[in-house]
């Protein structure tokens, strides 16, 4: 394995995002981002998630025979996930149900179960774990670019504080509802891919 | 004439290849194709020749608009003035004049705003900037209500223009009619300035707080009374003319068959299209009527809200919509169909026509693809069984 520990950090934080380059994960992208917190947390969910699922795999993966390892995995995710959304519960009530059912559909998240089959399943722990944190900071990333905008613009609010003030409302200024609808998330993520796009050469197709 | 040209021949040394300002090339060329006919023709084998191109479509479809846009501006100043009830003591000047000041800068604000994008992007392409902006910054204000925020209207358009037209490739590539994306952008975004029984009047804000609104005037539109509004204004003669509250340029049936004439006798619109819409909003319109589901009679389904407008001027647009003869009958039918269906069967979406045309637009690719393919597998056929 040639790979450098850098490499396997660095790059889901860029090149190799998992959404906006591999369009993994999508769907929570656009559920969760209406405002920031959640966005925060659900980033932060799934970076602990992966990565900690992905030591356990590259852990057991000599020993997992190759005809079950999905479910292995899945096991694996499962007990993670359960693990995370009790502390949620238990500690951040509100945001857990404002996030509602998409902590518990972080087990079927794309990412997830990409980075175990494509990267934990031969690589040693270390790296899997690098691999697991620059994923899902990755992924946690764009979450937050989308809520920050969509948060902005849509309520006028950062992490729930208000920061357009009042006399710009007067002026005549309003809330943009589609904002807070998923298709705005959708146009976020792709003026994010564009913006990529255009900007790194290496992204761009022949 | 001569002089403009002259000036013209003289500076264009400059922004051809190598000259001072050469990246400005696709604005001079645009400027001056809007000025004087190109004298340039094709130097190869062509198999058509036509006289209609693109500008020609475009100043066609202008033509149609405009009898709709100046009753438009017309109905403006009335409903502002219905609105204060002083409709009896005004004259048709102060009527017109009230009209101008409340359309005039939504037209000045959607070209700007439409125009500068598209030559930017011309500019950053290399391409040549394209007319097709010329209809929709015509269409765009006369889709909005008359008390819209200047700067909702470039908010819209910059939407419409950037990501309803130029991420497909400019005009001509969308898949979705660029006026509606604004108008559809806006109703979902500040549904408070677009619907509702206050925004069809211009300075109506002020208005209330002056106290001068009328005593017992309601706003409501035709589509939100569901039939039940005030029979001296919204009769069929009224809702015909046009001269009840809706979005600047569209209530007026009579001046859409006008511009639908006009489009249909110059061949740019596809008489299948707009027949075939009209017979879908007949058709459902009965049926509810029939059905108690709604107490607006069919024939008055077709003159309300943005219907005629719509299938004139948007169903037909050529971009858009079916391309395939027998498919324009189905693609019509349907946004006929589901406009009305939209209008009674949810309240909240008082205005079906601007949804069931977006609707359409998207499936207008398959059902060309359902009609070409079906053309294929039975000239097909006919060689096998000819063989």
């Amino acid at each position: 394995m040639a790979l450098k520990d850098k490499d396997v950090f660095v790059g889901p934080l860029t090149l190799n995002n998992p959404v906006t380059v591999q369009v993994l994960g999508i769907c929570s992208a656009l559920a969760v981002t209406a405002q920031l917190v959640p966005a925060l947390v659900m980033g932060l969910s799934v970076t602990i998630i992966t990565a900690l699922s992905n030591v356990v795999i590259s852990l057991l993966r000599k020993g997992i025979p190759n005809r079950i390892r999905i479910i292995v995995q899945l096991v694996v995710v499962a007990s993670m996930v359960t693990i995370v959304s009790e502390v949620l519960k238990a500690f951040a009530y509100d945001v857990a149900m404002t996030l509602s059912v998409y902590i518990g559909l972080i087990i079927t998240n794309c990412i997830l179960m990409g980075r175990l089959e494509a990267f934990a399943m031969q690589n040693s722990p270390w790296q899997s774990f690098l691999d697991g944190v620059g994923n899902g900071l990755g992924y946690a990333k764009i979450l937050v670019i989308v809520a920050f905008f969509r948060e902005l613009l849509g309520s006028g609010k950062l992490l729930g504080f208000q920061v357009i003030p009042d006399c710009v409302y007067e002026w005549g200024y309003a809330n943009n509802g589609l904002m807070l609808m998923p298709p705005m998330a959708l146009i976020i993520v792709a003026c994010i891919i564009w913006y990529e796009r255009a900007h790194n050469k290496d992204l761009q197709e022949k | 004439m001569s002089s403009l040209r002259d000036f013209i021949d003289k500076v264009k040394p400059q922004f051809e290849e190598g000259g001072k300002y050469s990246k400005l090339r696709s604005t001079f060329g645009a400027f001056e194709t809007f000025l004087f006919a190109p004298n340039t023709v094709n130097k190869g084998g062509v198999h058509v020749r036509d006289a209609v191109d693109l500008k020609r479509t475009i100043s066609c479809v202008i033509l149609a608009l405009i009898p709709a846009l100046l009753f438009g501006i017309y109905n403006t100043g009335y409903q502002h003035f219905r609105m204060l009830g002083q409709l009896d003591t005004v004259s048709f000047g102060d009527i017109v004049l009230e009209g101008i000041i409340a359309v005039f800068p939504i037209l000045v604000v959607s070209y700007v705003v439409g125009l500068g994008i598209e030559f930017a992007v011309a500019q950053m392409r290399g391409h040549e900037v394209n007319e097709g902006f010329l209809a929709t910054g015509m269409i765009i204000p006369m889709v909005m209500p008359a008390d819209v925020p200047l700067w909702l209207v470039a908010v819209a358009t910059a939407f419409a223009v950037i990501f309803g037209k130029e991420v497909f490739g400019g005009t001509g590539m969308n898949i979705w009619n660029p006026a509606l994306v604004a108008r559809a952008f806006l109703f979902f975004a500040y549904p408070t300035k677009m619907s509702g029984d206050q925004v069809w009047y211009y300075g109506f804000d002020a208005a209330k707080e002056a106290g001068q609104v009328a005593d017992g005037f309601s706003g409501a539109t035709a589509l939100a009374l569901n039939g039940q509004g005030d029979a001296s204004i919204f009769n069929f003669y009224n809702e015909f003319i046009g001269l009840i509250p809706g979005s600047i340029g569209e209530t007026s049936a009579l001046c859409c068959l006008i511009g639908a004439v006009i489009l249909l006798l110059t061949g740019v619109a596809s008489w299948k299209t707009m027949f075939s819409v009209f017979v879908g909003g007949a058709l459902m319109g009965y049926v509810f009527n029939l059905t108690g589901a709604c107490e607006i009679c069919w024939c008055e389904q077709l003159v309300i809200g943005g219907f005629a407008f719509g299938a004139v001027f948007m169903a037909t647009d050529p971009v858009t919509s079916c391309r395939t003869e027998k498919g324009k009958y189905i693609y019509g039918f349907l946004i006929g169909a589901m406009a009305v269906i939209i209008r009674v069967l949810n309240p909240g979406y008082p205005e079906g026509m601007m949804l069931a045309i977006l609707l359409m637009n998207t499936f207008a690719p398959v059902i060309d693809y359902c009609f070409v393919q079906a053309n294929i597998s039975r000239r097909k056929n006919r060689v096998k069984n000819n063989k």
